[in-house]
């Protein structure tokens, strides 16, 4: 048992409506794990209560070693949970350069290996975010979770609203970190970029874990029932 | 960038302008313009402490005034010891040097900083705003009623103290002295604002929760901010009295809080020489149109709603185009 992540039983409550009744998720080491499921059924609401945006309940919120659920969102980040928010959410008045350095911490990430890594990073250093396209806020995003040296790395919707030779940037981008080793716990609703990247995929309806496998062995009855396909 | 190129000629201006000005007044034997550009020069200084908690933190603070008076109050009381030849307390003599003032005044600034942020910074918005000003009206009621150091009718030093090789009793001396510490204290804030402190503190402005999910600690590092930016005011407030040889409440008071602020806003909010426009505009108005009428305040007043609803960047946004605050 080496596992990075550990969920177990999450609960979240939006004040007095109950959004997730017990999700079970589990990231092992340089795994990349899928989280899959309709609009509404809870992928992004389990990210944030996993990153301690919001209050929840679990039997089990582990991470590292570490039960989170006492900490606060930004300890959480710095145990080595780097996400990358749904909807890019880059600092608009701050520089590409000032971004990313923002968060940092020490390892094997720095300045010079992300704007290596996205050269359109280093290119436009000084601009600010809010002048860059989406493709390249999107770059930034994970260019700044990288800059904190995760050991999970959490992309929730990195895709989304991309034109398609951006994504396929993007996607080329996430199956080279995970080529490197690196964790990654994924939201996609593009399942044909998603599932060869991943090693095991959880599937949420109504807040709850479903059904949980490898991506080759999700069946048709749960991609019709679970997915809309 | 072309507007950043063109701050940088505005920032050249000012400074050049803060020196040139007395230089020539010396030139010309005007002592009374000296004392007015090295009044400038220190109001500056606590401009840019309060800048970098208002303008990079987003922390609107209306008691910095506290910080402020009680570096002012360092220097009075230090020297008041240093001349009757008593203890402070606990046989700790006074003193008449200033480095040694400077640096009680900073380090008692930056704790006092440091327990009222910790305090306050609890809370944002209105509330921020209005527990800072109540922990600086207890300090200023405090000092209005302790005798000890006169209370109400504060507290005279009649030889300014001592700067080595220095003789600050020449006004044109205390201004160099004075404009040397400003440019040191904005090239200080430069630095904060360009390294990784900087933009941490700047991505909470913009969002805490977002940044709180990069692993910043939003606390930590505004409380961070705030004392460094107590300090810087602190230092100014020490050198103040030594300007006007002179403590007394007011220092402390709210309407100080309100000048330091009001500095920030004509100049410029987060900008790098906002403090010495904003400080200078200010001293301006006191004294050109404080000679034409007693309600000089009144028309600063007017200048500054004119600001603060058309030219949101201040003087320097005004001439160098908006900025990240617009």
């Amino acid at each position: 048992m080496n596992a990075l992540l550990q969920i177990d039983g999450l609960q979240v409550f939006y004040g007095g409506s109950q959004a997730l009744f017990g999700v079970e998720l589990e990231v092992r080491e340089g795994q990349a794990v899928a989280l899959l499921g309709r609009n509404g059924m809870g992928k992004t609401t389990t990210i944030h209560a996993l990153c301690r945006m919001l209050p929840s309940r679990a039997q089990t919120l582990r991470f590292a070693g570490r039960d989170l659920r006492s900490l606060s969102s930004y300890q959480v980040a710095r145990l080595g949970v780097g996400l990358v928010p749904e909807g890019r959410r880059c600092f608009p008045n701050l520089t590409v350069t000032e971004n990313l350095i923002a968060a940092a911490r020490p390892g094997a990430w720095t300045l010079e290996r992300v704007q290596e890594f996205f050269p359109r990073l280093g290119e436009r250093e000084n601009q600010y975010a809010a002048t860059l396209s989406g493709g390249e806020q999107q770059m930034l995003a994970i260019g700044r979770a990288l800059m904190t040296n995760p050991r999970l790395l959490v992309l929730d919707e990195a895709t989304e609203g991309l034109a398609p030779v951006i994504r396929s940037e993007i996607w080329a981008a996430i199956a080279a970190l995970k080529q490197e080793g690196l964790s990654i716990l994924l939201v996609d609703k593009s399942l044909a970029d998603l599932l060869p990247l991943s090693d095991h995929c959880v599937v949420l309806e109504r807040g709850r874990t479903v059904w949980q496998g490898p991506p080759e062995g999700i069946e048709e009855e749960v991609k019709t029932q679970y997915l809309g396909l | 960038m072309a507007d950043a190129r063109r701050e940088t000629i505005v920032n050249i201006v000012l400074a050049v302008a803060l020196f040139v000005v007395p230089a020539v007044a010396y030139v010309i034997d005007e002592p009374f313009f000296i004392t007015l550009a090295t009044r400038v020069a220190i109001l500056a200084l606590a401009g840019v402490g309060l800048n970098l908690a208002l303008g990079l933190g987003g922390m609107v603070s209306f008691g910095h005034a506290a910080f402020f008076g009680l570096g002012g109050y360092v220097a009075g009381v230090l020297a008041h010891h240093a001349f009757s030849g008593t203890p402070v307390f606990w046989g700790i003599p006074g003193t008449n040097q200033m480095i040694i003032i400077w640096i009680v005044a900073i380090v008692l600034s930056g704790m006092l900083a440091a327990i009222i942020g910790a305090l306050s910074l609890r809370t944002s918005g209105i509330f921020f705003i209005m527990i800072t000003l109540a922990f600086a009206q207890m300090l200023f009621f405090f000092t209005l009623s302790w005798p000890a150091y006169g209370g109400e009718d504060g507290l005279p030093i009649f030889v300014r103290n001592q700067f080595p090789g220095l003789n600050t009793m020449r006004i044109w001396e205390l201004f160099l002295l004075s404009y040397a510490v400003l440019m040191i204290a904005i090239l200080l804030f430069r630095m904060v604002r360009n390294a990784r402190f900087g933009a941490a503190l700047m991505a909470i402005r913009q969002n805490p929760d977002r940044a709180a999910a990069l692993g910043i600690s939003p606390f930590g590092v505004k409380l961070a901010a705030f004392a460094l930016s107590g300090m810087i005011t602190g230092l100014a407030g020490a050198m103040m009295a030594d300007l006007t040889r002179f403590v007394s409440p007011a220092m402390l008071a709210w309407q100080m809080s309100g000048e330091l602020i009001v500095i920030i806003i004509l100049g410029g909010v987060g900008r790098l020489f906002g403090p010495v426009a904003g400080a200078g505009i200010l001293v301006a108005f006191e004294v050109f149109f404080g000679g034409i009428t007693e309600h000089w305040q009144f028309w600063l007043g007017l200048v500054l709603l004119g600001v603060v609803l058309f030219a949101r960047g201040g003087l320097i946004g005004l001439i160098a185009g908006r900025d990240r605050h617009g």
